[in-house]
């Protein structure tokens, strides 16, 4: 069974780092994992994605044309990635940032407010966070405490963040629930 | 030791550490500039060298001068970089100096593109550089293989004294993937007093020792281009790498594909045969020395009907195909430029297609 | 008594292919003096150049690289990085140096790296036959400026130690000559100078050598020098450009 991640959103809102806490709370879980991201001067401000494959046998090819999953934190970022996720995966939705919907029903439609969410934690820069545990905890696709264990290794040295950043995957989990 | 999630262009150049070479030289070009970024801050830990160059170019003689003198050194660079440094290859070739060169490749000509591409296989297997010379070649398709091939490296360029080229592809170096460093892979340098220009004092001896590449006399410089030419076939003969994949069924079709490629292949492969319709395919993971007699053997399997051969490239592995293949199966080939690396659904869709023209 | 003068250590018994009149062996002499009073043949590498010097290493009797055109200072660089012990010089021409490898020279320069350049200024490419250099002079005739070198066309000649005195970054960086006797014993001092700069690691250091080429300048080689000292001398102004105090 292999299932890949598109993450995609604004250069800045953390994109690249939530898929790698993903990527190495799966690593943990046993599975294979590959973390692809986009890279050029996109990475400047422009549109930043990234995929990360998840699988329980060696990952061949990773390039992936229709991911199973999205979490899509910006407008462009749906409208572009929405249409080509396999049927039956979740879309995870900034609602805070964006005012659509995909239209599809055949996926499973998450709206999170992620970044009203992380401005009332205080720091609008855990919006990534907040997300990728209200995906976590809606696709149950790797075991939620080995998100928290990840996310802290990630942040390990800066005892702020760390707290900041388990308030919003508390917040996220609560979000998708 | 448990595995980390690591970046390729990271693990390249921790690899290299734990390899035992602690020299780095080097110029920032798109993808591989984490390369530095990484042993920048990770070198100086350590009481290694790095240092930015002035250009691609000097880092290569930087790197001549320093392989010179017989300590463990590399580089990385992209593509336009590699093509500045191959002056410097050619000499390092003539000179018989041990050294490791990645290339991360993106794509070309000119300044073509930042992305994923395969359109070096000629400079890095067939010269870019001028003179007879080859380079020792690798090509990883993972992070994991990345990282063993760079540490397989130095030991190779010592016991050839040719350098050595990673040949990997923007996806290899951006990607991320769980590795470890292989504890048996790390190696101990070799001696180089017979030839290293490390000071007569180092070494005990009053013999200087002369690093050099100008051979004025016609029969002096044939001699040595012989000798350079047996170590070239001694590579073919003693170090030549491939992995097989899916050999053992009766495939119709064969698919010689390298690195990235030859991923999307082996997805393109599991998913045809979950259909029932056997292709074969075979990694050359030295792209020099080239597994010509594996591919050769391969393609006379009395299954095979067409041999494809799928790369990142207008069409230059293909021509070594053809080379071994020698007209005993139709060589097809496929590929694409730019970044845009085929999906499996394409290369499905294509070995298919090769298969139903050639009945046709 | 013994022997009062002598040849020395650093420097085999072979002879050269150098041309009558031509200051190399001088130069090679020189170098060779220093590194037997330094004591430090047994950690010394040389680079000689492309160039009339590329063959430098069969007159030394010490370790050498030979370089690409215009590159020993990187070469130069990749071996001192590496090993700081040694000491190393770079021995070019001013084709190799001002044209080719200015890029190499300056960045060399201007890391500061601790090793010493030998850069012989004789306003001609040599070995390839007398073409314009970078620091031909106005009007001076070679193959490839039969008529002169037109400044209109090709500028000026190039000023190399006034160039890399410039550089904010600590070196040494002198201007002599050997085209007369008189002029030998402070070459040599500057020669025994820049090597000592570098064994007490304090800087870069680079002697410019104004030469004479009697063969591609069409001269004889008292008329050389007589040319030499009312052209060359006059331009490129002999003294210490930088100095690391």
């Amino acid at each position: 069974m292999q299932s890949e991640v598109m993450f995609a959103g604004f250069g800045g809102q953390g994109i690249l780092l939530s898929g790698k806490i993903l990527a190495h709370a799966a690593m943990e879980q046993g599975f294979e994992v590959a973390w692809i991201p986009s890279y050029g001067p996109e990475m400047r401000g422009g549109t930043a994605y990234c995929l990360v494959v998840i699988s329980d046998r060696p990952i061949g090819s990773p390039i992936i044309k229709n991911p199973r999953h999205l979490v899509a934190m910006n407008r462009p970022s749906l409208e572009k990635f929405a249409p080509v996720v396999k049927s039956g995966g979740v879309v995870l939705i900034n609602s805070s940032l964006i005012p659509i919907r995909t239209n599809r029903d055949d996926i499973d439609e998450l709206m999170v407010p992620a970044t009203d969410i992380a401005k009332n934690l205080g720091n609008v820069r855990a919006a990534n966070i907040v997300a990728l545990a209200a995906f976590v905890t809606r696709s149950k696709i790797i075991d939620f405490d080995l998100l928290i264990k990840s996310a802290k290794e990630e942040f390990a040295g800066n005892e702020k963040f760390i707290l900041l950043n388990m308030k919003a995957l508390e917040a996220g989990k609560k979000a998708a629930i | 030791m448990g595995k980390i999630l690591m970046k390729g262009n990271e693990a390249i150049g921790e690899a290299a550490i734990r390899a035992g070479c602690l020299n780095y030289f080097a110029y920032p070009i798109t993808p591989q500039s984490e390369v530095s970024e990484y042993l920048s801050r990770r070198l100086p830990e350590i009481r290694g060298v790095f240092l930015q160059a002035e250009s691609e170019v000097a880092v290569s003689y930087m790197i001549f001068g320093a392989a010179g003198c017989g300590e463990r050194i590399f580089t990385t660079s992209s593509s336009p970089g590699i093509s500045l440094m191959s002056e410097g290859l050619s000499y390092i070739a003539s000179a018989q100096l041990p050294a490791v060169f990645v290339n991360i490749m993106r794509g070309g000509p000119g300044l073509g593109g930042i992305l994923p591409s395969q359109g070096d296989y000629f400079q890095a297997t067939k010269g870019g550089g001028h003179g007879d010379y080859r380079l020792f070649v690798m090509a990883p398709s993972s992070v994991q293989e990345a990282v063993e091939m760079v540490m397989k490296a130095f030991p190779l360029a010592e016991k050839y004294r040719n350098p050595v080229m990673i040949l990997g592809d923007g996806l290899i170096g951006q990607m991320m993937e769980p590795i470890e460093f292989p504890e048996n892979l790390r190696s101990e340098p070799t001696n180089k007093d017979q030839w290293a220009t490390n000071g007569m004092a180092t070494r005990n001896s009053d013999k200087p020792n002369i690093v050099k590449s100008l051979f004025l006399d016609p029969d002096e410089l044939n001699d040595h281009n012989l000798l350079l030419k047996a170590k070239y076939e001694r590579m073919k003969r003693e170090d030549t790498k491939y992995e097989p994949y899916n050999l053992d069924a009766d495939y119709k079709v064969l698919i010689v594909s390298y690195g990235t490629m030859s991923r999307v292949c082996r997805t393109a492969i599991d998913n045809m045969k979950a259909e029932g319709f056997e292709v074969g395919m075979i990694r050359p993971q030295t792209l020099f020395p080239f597994p010509e007699k594996a591919i050769s053997d391969a393609a006379s399997k009395q299954s095979c009907e067409v041999v494809a051969c799928i790369e990142m490239s207008m069409g230059q592995m293909v021509e070594d195909v053809q080379r071994c293949v020698l007209g005993k199966r139709p060589v097809k080939w496929y590929g694409k430029c730019g970044g845009d690396v085929p999906t499996p659904e394409e290369v499905i869709y294509v070995v298919k297609s090769f298969l139903d023209k050639n009945k046709a | 008594m013994g022997k009062t003068f002598k040849k020395p250590e650093a420097l085999t018994d072979e002879h050269t292919h150098y041309c009558p009149g031509c200051t190399h062996g001088v130069i090679h002499r020189l170098v060779a003096e220093v590194i037997d009073e330094l004591g430090i043949r047994g950690r010394t590498v040389g680079i000689s150049p492309v160039g009339c010097a590329v063959l430098a290493y069969n007159y030394f009797s010490f370790d050498f690289q030979e370089a690409a055109h215009g590159r020993a200072p990187a070469m130069a660089t990749g071996i001192k990085r590496v090993r700081p012990d040694l000491i190393v010089f770079t021995y070019q021409g001013d084709g190799d140096l001002a044209s080719i490898g200015m890029g190499e020279i300056i960045h060399a320069a201007n890391r500061g790296e601790k090793f010493t350049t030998i850069f012989v200024n004789n306003a001609v490419y040599g070995m390839t036959g007398g073409q314009m250099a970078p620091t031909t002079m106005p009007g001076q005739r070679t193959t490839t400026c039969p008529l002169g070198r037109n400044v209109e066309e090709v500028g000026m000649p190039i000023k190399m130690a006034e160039l890399l005195s410039s550089l904010e970054t600590r070196g040494y960086i002198t201007r002599q000559t050997v085209i007369k006797p008189k002029y030998i014993i402070k070459a040599k001092e500057a020669i025994k100078k820049a090597f000592t700069y570098q064994l007490e690691g304090r800087c870069f250091s680079l002697v410019e050598l104004v030469s004479t080429c009697p063969t591609n300048w069409g001269l004889t080689p008292v008329e050389a020098v007589k040319w030499a000292e009312e052209t060359l001398l006059p331009y490129y102004k002999l003294g210490e450009y930088k100095t690391p105090e």
